[in-house]
């Protein structure tokens, strides 16, 4: 019961195929590609609990010892004291054996419960190094994998690696001894009839073997069809509404008819072989019994072996199937726990944030005059995206970065920010290169308002506090009234304590936009960076987000991706970048007077067709 | 549970042989201790070498019968189980292509498709086990008492204090455990949260420089988890010693009592020997009923969520009398339409709506978020059906007319363009299956997604990935738009489908669509004014009724709302441009 193996999700081999499917013996599972180096790095973890360890295993070989002899007992209560009819003797014996019982159960308890501790242990060790990981990867990292993955490998094979060191562990261990130890002691008792019974082993061996190789090639294909049939799923139900649409309601149910077919057919297969071993094992077990029973009687009549041997071995072979039966089981956990672990220590791996030079500088006061030097930009090879960027922005100054989608408006808010490092030319703030500035400082001195606003499932409250950890309640409350955000707040059921769901779904995005401002303004950062966002946002609010914005950029440099034409007009700078570089700059009647691209933009894209 | 029975009767046969057969392996299981006794107390005892090999071959014989048995019931119950399951998910599934917008809001996506995959698997599962598990054990355990019984019914008394306290040990393990269990998930589930946000939020974080704090955050979430997985594992971990103890004990008990009446003459030894056997099959096979027991609790979640799925009332159907005459001109009429959620509290999303779309016109939206725009398009190809009111296209109620009749000449591009997985061009052809290359290119040009088509290295044919994961929000709005244009739809609706375009784009879009759709009604949701600028009608709704109808100019000069959204937008200065 302890070892549940039947549904934990599989190695997030994406979609629903994985974690649909129970994971028997025979699933062909995730296998790790070099199971031996992976071991090795998962045993770091477990090397100081060393101690712990040997006790545990102490523990498993003395809980196996006590189990063993218990058979034994029941055949020398039967010879010697049963038979003969000694009275005395026997509740000496029996007294013996409830003992030996007792304190097998004891240590056996023992063991698991210390495993358990080790385990997860071992396990919280390995998710607190990788969260540590996580916040020290580069920006580049998150934007160049997949969310979904990313996930699979800090919760599903992490928690495959704890479900499975829990059980498997110090299992596989009690398993191989409880089966040394039984052959150790049938032959003790008689070697003839030990021959004899084991002769069994390679039948089963070879038997199960040959289905279990079948049943993983069954298990194979039907995991692929199932895959594939989930996947169907996932995809024509989360499009329903555009299935709806376009009224290929049968046609889908159709295409679904087909694949569930044809699941049908290899799962039936599947089922059936993977259903042979247990009534196999039963009947190799019964043959054994019978062998023993027989032939034993036989060598009892010829007196070579006594009843009690019988008795004792019939308790030895039921013990036997058991932990043979397991160790296959254990090993193929142990397999795709090795997986898992791989998954998690390929993220481990990965490079992180280059540390801070030691003489790295902390700006104190900073007033706020930004250049841009030279600076070209590829976040891949061979694709330049920003080139020869330069300009100089002073102190309190609004710069409006204006240009089509993909030019590189982004990116320079990206490298200012030093969630990436430029190529080539300087940055500099206040006079500093911006990468001789320790970069938790830099990032202090920046605030920055994305587009998408996000938010932590945490209150209201908290949320804004994010800007500045320290700040008293009345001081993020003061900061949601600037913002413009006290308002609808209040109107909120539990006010500034509301749990924001998750990614902020009960609020709308203009006020969670309030909600990332007034974030801002706790921060009071010496230069602002504020990404506009272009739709979705009701008149009222808009109005609100216009002038919390206003007020946060008062007095402080700002670099604003912009969309709306107010703010443009407004700035004191307007950079226009197209295809990676600046090609005009100024101010918004000076930019017009030149009749280029901003006058052309202004006209197609602001003013629009058959306006003036 | 037993409501999903009538999806297993096409399968009674292999259903109702799977535990006959079973019952089979049971009896010859049962008969192989009592054998064993006649070697031994019969066998040894008189040094009957013929009885030994006698019972022996006999033995031999019904543990092969006991196979045969076994593996029938493995055939006969995968035959009955996989069948059922495949016709339980194909019915989930024709019943989920079936719902309309309603019943899919009131599932949530994810929560469907678990339902379709995990669920079922796990009803399948469970079916299989049933008809293997939970046959074979109350069979194992029931005989092998009344073989037991039959051995010495004094001796058998022992079952009497065993049974129950392995049953309530077991019952009370489990009872302490399943709430710690509910905690574990519970505390996994922060875990995973903190570990999303800060996937999801690395930007915020990064640039908050909050590392540390999250660091904080994370070690306390993650002491907590260890801690409850630790406590609830080091109670399930009591289960197998004490299951073990109790039956090891319940074997010393039988060796000391089965010793005494030994000596008192009522019992042989083989007799305590097959004694101990019965012993060992009825303790296993109570546990494996425990097992079960709890597999089934975890079933009946995954019976009941698939039931609701399929006793969920469609309720958009087509009338009985519908019409299959499609839609010929397009034009649209609101006649005081009410619009009100299913099961939503509080007020309706639309209240008394009226207006005319003509042949040909392009009618603009415009609004807040949650006035309600959304919901009055979806009206149209019968999406949703009106509490009140009626809308007449082609002066004809759309409820008179076949569902199909109807959406087939309407086009809707919704608000989240969803792709699908597969090659462009199969997705535009969405549209329309017959298409020809040449309209395909028509279409996608129209959407402005031609060009970027032609820069992928395999142009038309470029596999997209699951819901289109490999193209921008922009190029996905453009293909779901050349998707809806192939169509050549009489009617056409936009539901802010280019939000994620650029401006300069969405206005090549526009000018496209005009000349493309001179015989089409469009219906068009937007965000910004330079999207409706040029609309023959702009309706400005708040909170769900149409506060100002007209064009351009008219509203401008007139509608005070509409000004404000001018303003906020355009600010002052554009306001006078646009004046």
């Amino acid at each position: 019961m302890s070892n549940n193996h039947s549904g934990k999700s599989q190695a997030g081999q994406g979609g629903f195929g994985g974690r649909g499917g129970h994971r028997g013996r025979f699933m062909p599972g995730a296998k790790a590609k070099d199971s031996k180096v992976t071991l090795k790095r998962l045993w770091k973890y477990l090397s100081d609990k060393k101690n712990t360890l040997a006790l545990i295993l102490t523990l498993v070989v003395f809980s196996v010892a006590f189990i063993l002899t218990g058979p034994l007992l029941i055949g020398r209560a039967i010879d010697q004291y049963i038979i003969p009819k000694d009275f005395q003797g026997l509740m000496f014996i029996v007294l013996m054996m409830a003992g030996v019982y007792i304190f097998g159960a004891l240590f056996t308890w023992l063991q698991s419960y210390l495993t358990i501790g080790v385990a997860q242990e071992t396990v919280k060790e390995i998710r607190k190094d990788l969260f540590e990981k996580l916040q020290t990867l580069p920006l580049s990292y998150f934007d160049s994998h997949s969310h979904g993955d990313m996930m699979s490998r800090l919760t599903n094979d992490v928690e495959n690696i704890s479900q499975n060191l829990n059980t498997s562990m110090t299992q596989i261990f009690s398993s191989v001894i409880t089966l040394a130890g039984t052959i150790v002691m049938m032959f003790y008792l008689s070697p003839i009839l030990t021959l004899l019974t084991l002769t069994i082993i390679p039948v089963m061996f070879f038997c199960t073997g040959r289905i279990a190789r079948r049943t993983r090639k069954l298990f194979t294909e039907q995991q692929k069809m199932l895959g594939q049939l989930n996947g169907f799923i996932e995809e024509t139900i989360s499009g329903q509404k555009v299935v709806k649409i376009f009224c290929r309601e049968e046609e889908n149910a159709a295409e679904f008819e087909d694949s569930n077919r044809g699941l049908k057919g290899i799962a039936i297969r599947a089922q059936i072989f993977s259903g042979i071993i247990p009534p196999l094992m039963n009947a190799l077990n019964n043959i054994g019994f019978v062998i023993v029973a027989s032939i034993g009687g036989y060598l009892a009549i010829k007196q070579i072996i006594t009843v009690g041997v019988i008795a004792s071995f019939i308790n030895y072979t039921r013990q036997f199937a058991r932990p043979l039966n397991e160790l296959a089981n254990q090993f193929n956990m142990i397999q795709s726990a090795l997986a898992g672990a791989e998954r998690v220590f390929e993220v481990l791996d990965e490079k992180s944030e280059p540390a801070d030079a030691r003489d790295a500088l902390v700006l104190e006061k900073v007033v706020g005059s930004v250049r841009f030097d030279d600076v070209s930009f590829s976040y891949k090879k061979d694709t330049v995206v920003l080139k020869d960027i330069h300009f100089d922005v002073n102190p309190g100054q609004t710069v409006a970065l204006v240009g089509p989608t993909g030019s590189g408006k982004t990116t320079i808010i990206n490298l200012l920010t030093r969630f990436y490092d430029i190529d080539q030319g300087v940055i500099y703030i206040d006079g500093q290169d911006i990468r001789n500035v320790k970069r938790d400082r830099l990032r202090s001195l920046l605030g920055i308002v994305l587009q998408d606003t996000y938010l932590f499932s945490e209150s209201v409250r908290e949320n804004i506090r994010y800007g500045r950890l320290n700040a008293t309640d009345e001081e993020v409350e003061s900061a949601a009234k600037l913002a413009y955000a006290d308002q609808f707040i209040h109107r909120l059921p539990q006010g500034y304590d509301t749990v924001v769901t998750e990614e902020g779904g009960n609020l709308s995005q203009g006020q969670r936009q309030l909600l990332a401002i007034a974030r801002a303004i706790l921060a009071n950062p010496a230069i602002l960076i504020l990404d506009e966002a272009t739709s979705n946002v009701d008149t009222r609010t808009e109005y609100h987000i216009q002038e919390a914005m206003r007020v946060l950029m008062k007095d402080r440099t700002s670099f604003v991706i912009a969309h709306r034409l107010s703010t443009i007009k407004d700035a004191d700078m307007i950079l226009v970048i197209n295809g990676g570089e600046i090609i005009e700059s100024g101010t918004h009647e000076a930019l017009l007077k030149q009749k280029g691209f901003y006058d052309n933009l202004y006209n197609n894209q602001f003013r629009r067709q058959g306006l003036s | 549970m037993l409501s999903l029975l009538k999806y297993l009767k096409p399968y009674w046969k292999p259903a109702l042989l799977a535990p006959l057969l079973m019952l089979i392996e049971v009896i010859t299981d049962l008969l192989q201790p009592t054998l064993m006794a006649v070697i031994i107390d019969q066998g040894i005892a008189q040094g009957n070498t013929a009885l030994i090999i006698k019972t022996g071959s006999a033995m031999m014989a019904i543990a092969v019968l006991g196979f045969l048995g076994g593996m029938g019931c493995i055939s006969t119950s995968s035959i009955a189980s996989v069948n059922f399951s495949t016709d339980l998910r194909s019915a989930v599934y024709k019943k989920a292509q079936q719902f309309s917008f309603a019943n899919l809001d009131k599932f949530e996506t994810s929560s469907l498709i678990t339902r379709l995959t995990n669920d079922i698997f796990q009803v399948q599962t469970v079916a299989l086990m049933s008809m293997r598990i939970l046959v074979r054990a109350p069979l194992l355990c029931i005989g092998g008492l009344i073989m037991a019984i039959r051995i010495n019914a004094k001796l058998a008394s022992i079952f009497g204090v065993a049974i129950p306290m392995l049953v309530i040990s077991i019952i009370l393990i489990v009872k302490k455990g399943f709430p710690l269990f509910k905690i574990v998930q519970q505390k996994l589930d922060k875990v995973n949260g903190v570990m999303r946000e800060n996937l999801t939020g690395v930007r915020v974080v990064k640039a908050f420089v909050r590392a540390d704090f999250e660091k904080a955050r994370f070690n306390t979430v993650n002491d907590d988890l260890r801690g409850a997985t630790i406590r609830v594992s080091r109670l399930m971990i009591r289960v197998m010693p004490l299951m073990m103890l109790i039956m090891n004990l319940s074997i010393v008990a039988v060796i000391w009592f089965g010793g005494i009446q030994v000596v008192q003459g009522t019992i042989q030894v083989g007799q305590i020997m097959a004694f101990i056997n019965y012993m060992m099959l009825i303790l296993f096979s109570l546990l494996m009923v425990a097992f079960v027991l709890v597999m089934f609790s975890r079933a009946k979640a995954s019976v009941d969520r698939i039931n609701e799925v399929l006793e969920t009332e469609v309720d958009i159907v087509d009338a009985r009398d519908a019409s299959d005459e499609p839609i010929a001109t397009g034009s649209i009429v609101f006649d005081n339409v009410s619009f009100k959620y299913k099961g939503g509290c509080g007020d309706p999303v639309l209240k008394n709506i009226s207006f005319t779309a003509n042949l040909g016109e392009t009618v603009a939206i415009l609004g807040g978020t949650g006035s309600g725009k959304s919901t009055l398009v979806n009206l149209i190809p019968r999406l949703y059906d009106v509490t009140a009111g009626r809308i007449l296209v082609d002066g004809r109620d759309v409820r008179t007319m076949k569902l199909k009749a109807l959406r087939e000449r309407i086009s809707v591009v919704l608000q989240e363009s969803i792709l699908f997985s597969g090659s462009i061009k199969e997705n535009i052809l969405l549209g329309k299956e017959d298409a020809t290359e040449q309209e395909i290119v028509e279409a996608a040009k129209a959407a402005q997604a031609h060009d970027f088509i032609k820069r992928f290295k395999e142009g038309y044919e470029t596999q997209l990935g699951q819901r289109g994961v490999n193209v921008s929000g922009g190029q996905k709005q453009r293909l779901a738009i050349a998707r809806a244009l192939i169509k050549k739809p009489a009617i056409l609706i936009l539901d802010d489908s280019t939000s994620a375009v650029d401006l300069g784009t969405e206005y090549r879009i526009q000018k496209a669509l005009k000349e493309m759709m001179k015989n089409t009604t469009c219906i068009m949701i937007a965000q910004r004014i330079s999207t409706v600028l040029n609309a023959d009608k702009i309706l400005v709704l708040e909170d769900g009724k149409i506060v100002g109808q007209g064009t351009h100019e008219v509203l401008l000069s007139s509608n005070p709302i509409y000004q404000d959204i001018c303003r906020s937008q355009l600010g002052e200065e554009g306001l006078i441009h646009v004046q």
